[in-house]
C-alpha cells in the first residue's frame, strides 16, 4: 500500500495531495499541463522533497517531515518510467536494462540470465546490442519499462508512458502495458492526458487541478468525467 | 460591314490584352532587374569580404611555411634550444592539462548542477583569467607565490621557492588555461539531461556511481575537447610564464619563449619552433571539431 499525504509550495500554487494506492492497483493521475502531476511522482520517487507530510510504502516511511525521515531515491526501490524514457544514450539496450542490477553489485552470470529473460519477454533480445539512441519510440518504451521492472520494484511510477508513440502504437502498447503492470502486483501510478489510458489501465483515477485533487473515483466514473473535461 | 466591325473590335481586344501583358512583362522586368542586380552585388560583396578575411588569416601561416625551407627546419630540430623547449613545453602542458582536468571537472559539475550563495561571483572568477592580460596574470602570480608574495613569503621560510622554476611554468599555465576547460566542461554537464541522472538514481545508483557511469560518459566528448583547448592554451602561454617563471633554457624556457629568444639570434630556430606550434594548433582544431560534432542524441 502506498500512502501519500504531502504539501509543497510550487511557483504558482501549493501542491497538496492525500491519496492511497493499494497493492496491485493502478491509479491514473490526470490533469492539465503544469498542475503538479510530474512533481508528485518526483516527490514519491525522492527526486524532489515535499515541504511537509508523509509518504509511506507498505508501512515503511519513505519521507516523513515529523520524524525527519527521507530515504534517498536509490534506496526506495521504485521503478520509474520517465516521459522521455531517459535511456542512457551511450549504452546498448542490454546495458540499459542491466544498469539497475549492476548498481546492486549482482553477479555477472545472474545479471545475464535476468536481462535475457526480461529482454525476451519484451521482444527486445534481437536488438540488445543496438545503442539506445538508435531504436524506435515503441522499442524505447519497452526498454524503459524492462529497465524499471528488472529491479523488482515495490512501486511503479509511469509518466505519460504512451505520449511519445503514434496513435496506432499507443493502442497496442496500452493492452501490453496493462498486462505487464498487473503481473507485477505492486501499487502503480500512471500520469496521463488521455482518458483512453484511464479507461483501459486504471483501477482508480484522480484529477489534479492546480495542485489539489479535484476529483477522485473508480474506473466506472472515469468516462463520465470526460464529458466536461479538456485535459489537453 | 458588320463582320468587319466585329473583326476590328476583336483585333482591338487582342491588341489591348497583348499590350497590357507586354506592359506587365516590361514592368516586371523593370522591378526584377534592379533586385537581381542588388542580390548579385550582395553575393559578390560577401564573397570578397570572406576572401579578404580568409587571406588575412591564411597569409601569415602560409608565409611561415614559404619562408622556412624543409632542410633548414630539419636541421634546426637538432638544435639543443629547440629540443629543450619542445620537451619542456610538452611535459609542462601535459602536466597542466592533467591538473586542470582533475581539479576543473568537479568545479565544472558543481557550477553546472548546483545553486549556492556567491555562485555568480565564483563563475566570474573562474572566467577572469580569459580576459586578464597574460602579463597581469604573471605579475599577480608573482605577488602571490613569489619570494615576497603573500603565500610565497611563508613557503620561502620553509626553503620552498616557486618563482622562476619549472613549477612556476606549470602554475602559470594552470592559471591561464583552466577557464578554457572549466567553461567547456560546465556547458557539457549542463547539456546532460537531468532525466538521465534521475533515472540512474531511481535504478539504485548513488550520486558518485551516477556521475562516473552516466553523466561523465555522456559529457565526455565536451570534456575532451575542453582538455584539448586547455592543452593548446598551455602550449602557447607566453606572458604569464616570462613574468613569473623567467626565461631559462631547459628549466622555464617553453616554446613561445624560445621563439622570442631565438628571434634575436637565429631566425631558423624561431621558424622551426613556430611551424611545430602551428602544426599542433591545426591538429587541436581538427580534434576539437571532430569531437564536438559527435554529440549523443537524446533518448
Amino acid at each position: 500500500m502506498l500512502e501519500i499525504n504531502v504539501k509543497k509550495r510550487l511557483r504558482d500554487f501549493d501542491l497538496q495531495v492525500k491519496l492511497d494506492v493499494a497493492r496491485g492497483k493502478t491509479l491514473m493521475l490526470v490533469g492539465d499541463n503544469g498542475c503538479g502531476k510530474t512533481t508528485l511522482l518526483n516527490l514519491v520517487a525522492g527526486l524532489d522533497n515535499p515541504d511537509e507530510g508523509r509518504i509511506a510504502l507498505d508501512g515503511r516511511a519513505l519521507y516523513d517531515s515529523e520524524s525527519k525521515t527521507n530515504v534517498p531515491p536509490e534506496a526506495r526501490g521504485i521503478g520509474y518510467v520517465f516521459q522521455s524514457y531517459a535511456l542512457f544514450p551511450h549504452m546498448s539496450v542490454y546495458d540499459n536494462v542491466a544498469f539497475g542490477l549492476r548498481t546492486r553489485r549482482m553477479a555477472a552470470g545472474e545479471i545475464k540470465i535476468l536481462v535475457k529473460d526480461h529482454l525476451e519477454a519484451a521482444g527486445l533480445w534481437e536488438i540488445r546490442k543496438a545503442k539506445a539512441a538508435d531504436i524506435s519510440g515503441g522499442q524505447k518504451q519497452r526498454v524503459a519499462l524492462a529497465r524499471a521492472l528488472i529491479i523488482e520494484p515495490r512501486l511503479l511510477l509511469l509518466d505519460e508512458p504512451l505520449s511519445a508513440l503514434d496513435v496506432r502504437k499507443q493502442a497496442a502498447m496500452r493492452d501490453e502495458l496493462r498486462e505487464t503492470i498487473h503481473a507485477c502486483a505492486v501499487p502503480c501510478i500512471i500520469v496521463t492526458h488521455d482518458l483512453r489510458d484511464v479507461a483501459c489501465m486504471g483501477d482508480q483515477a484522480c484529477l489534479l487541478e492546480r495542485g489539489k485533487l479535484a476529483l477522485q473515483g473508480g474506473a466506472e466514473e472515469i468516462l463520465s468525467w470526460g464529458l466536461g473535461m479538456n485535459l489537453k | 460591314m458588320a463582320s468587319n466591325q466585329a473583326d476590328i473590335s476583336r483585333f482591338d481586344e487582342r491588341s489591348l490584352v497583348e499590350l497590357v501583358n507586354h506592359e506587365h512583362e516590361t514592368l516586371g522586368k523593370a522591378i526584377c532587374i534592379p533586385s537581381m542586380t542588388r542580390e548579385v552585388a550582395l553575393k559578390v560583396g560577401l564573397a570578397l569580404l570572406l576572401t579578404l578575411a580568409m587571406t588575412f588569416i591564411a597569409l601569415p601561416v602560409v608565409a611561415l611555411f614559404l619562408k622556412s625551407p624543409l632542410d633548414t627546419i630539419l636541421r634546426s630540430l637538432h638544435d639543443p634550444m629547440v629540443m629543450d623547449a619542445l620537451r619542456l613545453s610538452l611535459t609542462t602542458s601535459t602536466l597542466t592539462t592533467s591538473i586542470v582536468v582533475l581539479m576543473g571537472t568537479p568545479v565544472a559539475y558543481v557550477s553546472a548542477r548546483f545553486h549556492y550563495f556567491g555562485k555568480d561571483m565564483a563563475d566570474s572568477l573562474i572566467d577572469l583569467p580569459v580576459i586578464m592580460p597574460p602579463a597581469v596574470a604573471g605579475i599577480a602570480l608573482l605577488m602571490a607565490f613569489g619570494r615576497m608574495g603573500i603565500v610565497g613569503h611563508y613557503l620561502n621560510a620553509f626553503g620552498i621557492s616557486i618563482a622562476f622554476t619549472t613549477l612556476a611554468v606549470i602554475i602559470a599555465q594552470v592559471f591561464v588555461s583552466s577557464p578554457f576547460y572549466i567553461r567547456q566542461a560546465r556547458t557539457s554537464f549542463e547539456d546532460v539531461d537531468l532525466a538521465f541522472e534521475n533515472a540512474a538514481r531511481t535504478l539504485g545508483a548513488s550520486r558518485v556511481y551516477t556521475f562516473f557511469h552516466v553523466i561523465l560518459p555522456i559529457a565526455m566528448n565536451g570534456l575532451i575537447s575542453g582538455a584539448i583547448m586547455a592543452f593548446a592554451r598551455s602550449l602557447g602561454e607566453f606572458g604569464a610564464t616570462i613574468m613569473f617563471a623567467g626565461n631559462f633554457q631547459g628549466r622555464t624556457q617553453t616554446m613561445p619563449l624560445a621563439i622570442y629568444t631565438a628571434m634575436q639570434g637565429d631566425l631558423d630556430v624561431s621558424l622551426c619552433l613556430a611551424i611545430i606550434l602551428v602544426a599542433i594548433s591545426f591538429v587541436v582544431i581538427v580534434l576539437v571539431k571532430t569531437l564536438t560534432r559527435r554529440v549523443y542524441k537524446k533518448c
